[in-house]
């Protein structure tokens, strides 16, 4: 691999590890705190991508576009959490996982129903396809830019939150140890509440990113991304938000670089060495990599 | 300030605490004591609102506390010091004791209660940028204590503060009860150490298996042969 050839699939991937990174903070941030495996996560990223493209279609400009979607998403977090997992409060992690699951495939065939199952160019301003040499030979698309800009901003901003907000630090203690979180006098509920905004907004700024990276949408289209990014979260720690993200880029270059790396004739096989891989991870370290194996103090 | 009467406490099929009825007056330090099992933990629990009660009521300040979610029993002064510290063992010791101050409404006062929490156990603010889960295990308890104090509580809930610690540190957490006392908190003491929550409480009640079997003056109650040969003698523990 010549010093461009990787410079370009460097950026590639960061700019792919970028969106798993997005998608995997919502999972594992609710995770932590609900104990809730919420596969309906990728169809929030699917509603943004469409959210966004109708609020194009209604004659806004792409950037306002890309915000309605993202506040259209935060809603449809917030009603997820509302009508599905709020009446399963305590409930065992299973019917949780089976509830997460039944949402994923309610929104995703209403979405096929109401958007059309025919997959929709996602309408991206023209310059988005723009090339831009940053030195050496290396040519990166304004979309790989964009994505990487964006979300390294948002993961900046979420670092800070997690870290020096009051709610940030709630939201830690909440997930660490719910019960003595409420003897506090934290009240979960607005934990709980801020979590899916957050996780929602996060997995909308993501369909959108995806959108324009894959350049057209589909109802189905948000499986793959949760699938990636709920991977990303076990190789990270599962729960653990720094654990997702780094997860998110392992992923994301172990599935560039595996691509250009390996045979034409088995690049087809790139998810089944992704999976394989996770397999061994798990063997060998099933905390994950930023996993914490402590046991309690008594 | 607190009156508990009648309460009944089911887990599932088994009942934990069957019908019982205390008080705590304002500026009190009222202990409940007993064995392991005998439904002091769960009482507090459900005073804080962690368990609902099957029966009776709480009355704290003219208000029933039964139904009320737990962050407003907290912001409403009842702060607990929970069984096993359960401090934030990933967060620092400065975070823990801001979270103390989740409920509260006044947050000025933060810098000012900080420095209170200090002079009380001058170690946590040695600490204060440690990961809470390092700390030994009194140095904990210290800042569970701490960490309720941030609450500003009216009435201060401890569970089961001596559990597990040595002596001298046992010695040292009840030095602090005896100091918060003075100063005028409130205080319901759930211990198994009854000989230590007897010499600093006013009054006190023994429960046995979810029922208060005695009650009385904490010095009269440790005058009692009955206590005495359950609680004190030379076979239970100091």
């Amino acid at each position: 691999m010549s010093g461009t050839e990787f410079g370009q699939q460097f950026i590639n991937a960061l700019s792919l590890g970028s969106i798993y990174a997005l998608v995997a903070i919502g999972l594992a941030m609710v995770f932590s705190i609900l104990r809730l495996i919420n596969f309906a996560h990728g169809e929030v990223l699917m509603l943004g991508a469409f959210f966004t493209y109708y609020a194009e279609r209604a004659g806004f400009p792409f950037l306002p576009a890309a915000v309605i979607g993202v506040g259209g998403t935060i809603i449809a977090g917030l009603l997820m959490e509302r009508v599905a997992y709020r009446p399963l409060r305590g409930a065992p992690e299973i019917s949780l996982l089976l509830t997460s699951l039944g949402v994923s495939i309610a929104v995703r065939n209403s979405a096929s129903m109401i958007f059309g199952v025919q997959p929709k160019k996602f309408p991206t301003p023209g310059s988005f396809e723009e090339r831009v040499a940053i030195g050496g030979g290396v040519r990166i698309s304004v979309t790989n830019i964009i994505t990487i800009v964006v979300a390294f901003i948002l993961l900046a901003l979420l670092t800070y939150f997690v870290t020096r907000t009051r709610l940030g630090i709630q939201m830690r203690a909440t997930a660490e140890n719910p019960i003595a979180a409420r003897l506090m006098g934290i009240n979960t509920n607005t934990v709980i509440v801020t979590a899916f905004i957050i996780g929602s907004a996060l997995a909308g700024v993501a369909g959108v990113l995806w959108g324009a990276r894959v350049g057209r949408i589909e109802p189905l289209m948000g499986f793959v991304p949760v699938l990636k990014a709920f991977v990303a979260t076990v190789i990270g720690g599962f729960g653990s938000i720094p654990g997702a993200v780094v997860g998110a880029f392992i992923l994301g270059f172990g599935e560039i670089f595996l691509v250009a790396l390996l045979p034409d004739h088995l690049t087809g096989y790139r998810d089944a060495f992704i999976f394989a891989a996770l397999i061994v991870i798990l063997l060998v370290r099933p905390q994950g990599i930023l996993g914490s194996t402590e046991p309690e103090k008594i | 300030m607190l009156k508990v009467d009648n309460l009944r406490v089911n887990y599932g099929a088994i009942q934990a605490v069957k019908g019982i009825s205390f008080e705590v007056q304002e500026r009190e330090l009222v202990a409940l004591i007993g064995s392991n099992g005998a439904g002091k933990s769960t009482t507090l629990k459900t005073v804080s609102g962690i368990v609902r009660p099957s029966g009776g009521t709480i009355t704290y300040q003219g208000r029933d506390l039964a139904r009320m979610p737990t962050h407003q029993i907290v912001s409403g002064g009842i702060v607990q010091a929970p069984e096993g510290r359960q401090i934030f063992g990933t967060l620092t010791v400065r975070e823990n004791l801001m979270l103390g101050a989740s409920g509260r409404t006044d947050r000025d006062a933060f810098d000012a209660d900080l420095q209170r929490v200090f002079s009380l156990f001058p170690i946590l603010g040695e600490r204060i940028g440690q990961r809470a889960g390092t700390l030994s295990g009194g140095e904990q308890q210290m800042l569970a204590i701490g960490r309720a104090l941030m609450g500003k509580p009216k009435l201060l809930l401890l569970d089961e503060p001596s559990l597990g610690l040595a002596p001298l540190i046992v010695n040292r957490i009840f030095d602090v009860i005896r100091q918060l006392k003075e100063t005028g908190v409130t205080i319901l003491l759930v211990e198994q150490n009854a000989r230590k929550a007897l010499a600093v409480a006013d009054r006190a009640y023994v429960l046995e298996t979810g029922l208060i079997s005695l009650s009385g003056p904490a010095a009269e109650l440790a005058r009692n042969p009955a206590v005495e040969q359950a609680y004190l003698g030379s076979g239970a523990r100091a």
